[in-house]
């Protein structure tokens, strides 16, 4: 029996290895069931709780354009959520048992929402750098080996990229209008880039998971790869429209890429475990957006069996 | 606190992008009936004029070939490579074939 399983692991990574897509119904280690399912349910909610930051803002758009436009961007971010679910799902577990790990805090989502939004300025900074670091980390999860997250990362990176243009379009108006809008611009970055770095998680030498993800290709690059990518791209928009990223020990290195300060894991690991500024809001208002839908879904079901 | 399974049965959704070009799968839905299955695709898959048409089934309703049934269903093709072209010589100098 035991051998049986080995020969399955080998035939399982033998098909890593070449690139072959991992689909619902092959056979696979229970470790990687695992890691692909808590991987995929954990962007499905941070899709999620990723609207309530923004839709704090709706209300108080600066222009019918502007409000229109982040009605757009966070139908998507719904819309993403609901890809990610309908594709964790393929692993057998129900929609509802993943939003029940998310109300018990089993699940997690990105930290970067658990930091509130204080002011339209901040829509610029998330749309440029969370949206932005999003992208960098969707973009190489393209290719990751489980077929369903693959063709979710497709149709969403496809989406995504206007999301960033919007917020760095709201900075750079910012940054070219009063010296008050300036200074709020840079206020923006300045709370929102340490975070954003953290958004790709810890440093490879502290991340116990991420060598059994690459090894199985559920995550094709490294988290200090990818933040470096993020941070090489960003700090020259910074530039571009005057900003500059809060951040002393930054320097541009001979070989084009930043030399950057380190980050505050302690803040990092602080957010994770439940005390960012906005933890208990965000989920809170999850469980209370779900529970009063809940008549609705019971409606919808009642009115389905008695059409039969 | 505790979550019933009662968002509705899981629907297959296909779009065709094109007039012309054949219908393509592009996710899943959960809704409870078909009309509101056909108004969550087209919420959630065709934002971008991705469709001139759509398809709603039944994810229950698909018959699918098992991986493990996966050799002997479609191996017996593997042996009858004069389907294909490339099978065959032409003459140096013909064209058009």
């Amino acid at each position: 029996m035991s051998e049986n399983i080995e020969e399955l692991e080998r035939q399982f990574q033998e098909k890593i290895d070449n690139e072959v897509k991992i689909e619902p119904r092959d056979w696979m280690p229970d470790g990687y069931r695992e890691h692909v399912a808590r991987q995929m349910s954990q962007h499905a909610h941070s899709e999620v709780i990723g609207m309530q930051p923004e839709g704090n803002w709706i209300t108080r758009a600066p222009s019918l354009r502007a409000k229109k436009i982040l009605l757009a961007k966070i139908q998507d971010e719904a819309g993403h959520g609901l890809y990610l679910y309908s594709a964790a799902e393929t692993l057998g577990i129900s929609r509802d048992t993943f939003l029940q790990w998310l109300h018990e805090g089993k699940a997690k989502y990105s930290s970067i929402f658990n930091y509130p939004s204080l002011n339209w300025a901040d829509m610029g900074a998330i749309g440029w750098l969370v949206d932005g670091a999003a992208i960098v980390n969707q973009v190489s999860l393209q290719k990751t080996s489980y077929g369903p997250y693959s063709r979710a990362m497709v149709r969403i990176c496809k989406e995504e990229s206007f999301h960033q243009r919007q917020g760095y379009e709201i900075m750079a108006k910012m940054m070219a209008g009063t010296k008050e809008q300036q200074q709020m611009a840079q206020d923006a970055l300045n709370r929102f880039w340490w975070p954003s770095l953290m958004m790709f998680g810890p440093h490879d030498s502290d991340s116990a998971r991420s060598s059994k993800a690459l090894k199985w290709k559920i995550k094709r690059e490294s988290n200090d790869t990818l933040r470096q990518r993020f941070i090489d791209k960003t700090i020259p928009q910074a530039e571009f429209i005057g900003l500059k990223v809060p951040d002393p020990d930054a320097v541009l290195q001979p070989d084009g890429s930043y030399k950057t300060g380190e980050i505050n894991w302690d803040e990092f690991w602080n957010v994770v475990k439940g005390n960012g500024p906005c933890n208990k809001q965000r989920l809170d208002h999850h469980i209370k957006a779900h529970e009063d839908g809940k008549w609705v879904r019971e409606a919808c079901l009642a009115f389905a069996e008695n059409q039969n | 606190m505790s979550n019933t399974d009662n968002q509705g049965p899981l629907w297959e959704v296909f779009t065709q992008k094109k007039a012309g070009l054949a219908f393509k799968h592009s996710g899943s839905v959960h809704a409870y009936d078909k009309n509101l299955a056909i108004e969550a695709a087209r919420d959630l898959f065709t934002r971008r004029n991705e469709g001139t048409g759509l398809w709603v089934v039944k994810s229950e309703d698909i018959i699918a070939v098992a991986p493990e049934d996966s050799e002997s269903f479609f191996e017996p093709a593997d042996d009858k490579i004069y389907r294909h072209p490339t099978f065959f010589e032409v003459p140096d100098g013909v064209k058009n074939m």
